[in-house]
């Protein structure tokens, strides 16, 4: 079943993720609030592209967040990710929200607040080590 | 009585100097190294240079002893993250934040700080408040804004003037505390007859403050 999905943050991991949710045929509204990063998006992206900052509300009622089934918060900064997501789900009641926050000491406390938190520095932490272990 | 303050800036400034002198042991914390050193160099405080939103700069700051947090930073999503993580990682029981986007006040609210204060929401109730009536002194708000305390005069083009309180027609929850004529002080009741250049006490909340006004001065320019 397609799904509607909300992006906010259209750099590396967005784009990356619009292009493959896309593909997999839901509907994907991309936010940054810098143009030129749309411009990473291949031709073949077929959703939306909302030119604003994703931590005002109106510009997440443009992105009609209310009707969204989940958001995804994928900009550069962990506060900017931490507000959005928050945002989506207690004002929007967004059903799944996930957020990147890179400072795992930030992760940890979220997580207990009950919010879906990606760490890439913890990820890629935990690959490191891996890889040490299977060396040895 | 520990007092933690993030940002830069005069407002920061201004606002350790107050805390400072009630007696508050007062932390800065800074992410702009300059105004840091502007900072110790001129205030009886403790200055931090770092990120404020980090948790390990908050523990250095003292954030365990703080009974209170005030974020003043140029961004929304700073000051919003600033204040959970003193709430929830180190339960500091009053967070205040200053919120640039008028909407986000509620938001904030919702999300755990204590109080939300947005300046641009602010200047425009004063504005339009002020604009409308000349005769009218906003006094203070309390309730984090639910009820206003206001002095009015009535003037020669007041409706209110010679009349009794009962016959102009009030809101049920507004309030004529006061009335002050001369130098007398009355507790006024629905019987009580205004009079030209009576000064008065009222108590209104944002839904008839303006219904109020008008009842006692009339129109607004």
């Amino acid at each position: 079943m397609s799904r509607y999905v909300i992006i906010a943050g259209c750099g590396r991991l967005g784009s990356l993720l619009a292009e493959e949710l896309s593909r997999a045929g839901d509907s994907v509204v991309v936010i940054d609030k810098d143009e030129s990063r749309f411009a990473r998006l291949s031709s073949d992206f077929s959703g939306f592209r909302i030119h604003g900052d994703a931590t005002e509300l109106e510009v997440l009622r443009q992105a009609k967040a209310d009707r969204a089934d989940a958001l995804i918060a994928a900009t550069s900064l962990d506060n900017v990710n931490l507000m959005v997501a928050q945002v989506a789900r207690v004002v929007f009641h967004v059903p799944v929200v996930v957020a990147r926050v890179f400072n795992p000491a930030r992760e940890a406390i979220y997580r207990r607040l009950g919010l879906r938190v990606v760490c890439p520095t913890k990820l890629s932490a935990n690959s490191f080590l891996a890889a040490l272990q299977e060396e040895e | 009585m520990h007092a933690i303050i993030l940002g830069q800036g005069k407002s920061v400034y201004h606002l350790a100097r107050r805390f400072i002198s009630k007696g508050y042991h007062t932390t800065i914390i800074s992410r702009d190294a300059a105004a840091a050193r502007n900072f110790s160099r001129k205030l009886k405080a403790t200055v931090v240079h770092g990120d404020g939103t980090d948790p390990g700069v908050l523990e250095e700051a003292g954030a365990r002893r703080a009974s209170i947090l005030v974020s003043l930073m140029m961004e929304d999503q700073d000051n919003l993250v600033a204040c959970q993580l003193a709430k929830e990682m180190f339960g500091v029981p009053r967070t205040v934040a200053l919120v640039l986007d008028p909407e986000n006040e509620t938001v904030f609210r919702q999300l755990g700080v204590t109080v939300a204060i947005s300046v641009a929401h602010m200047l425009s109730q004063i504005i339009e408040e002020q604009v409308s009536y000349e005769d009218v002194i906003n006094l203070t708000s309390l309730a984090q804004g639910k009820v206003a305390l206001t002095e009015v005069i009535l003037t020669e083009t007041a409706p209110a003037v010679d009349r009794e309180l009962r016959e102009l027609g009030l809101p049920r929850n507004a309030l004529v505390a006061t009335v002050l004529r001369n130098d007398e002080v009355i507790i006024p009741h629905g019987e009580t007859r205004l009079r030209l250049y009576d000064r008065l006490l009222i108590l209104t909340q944002p839904g008839n403050h303006g219904q109020v006004l008008r009842a006692l001065l009339g129109e607004g320019e």
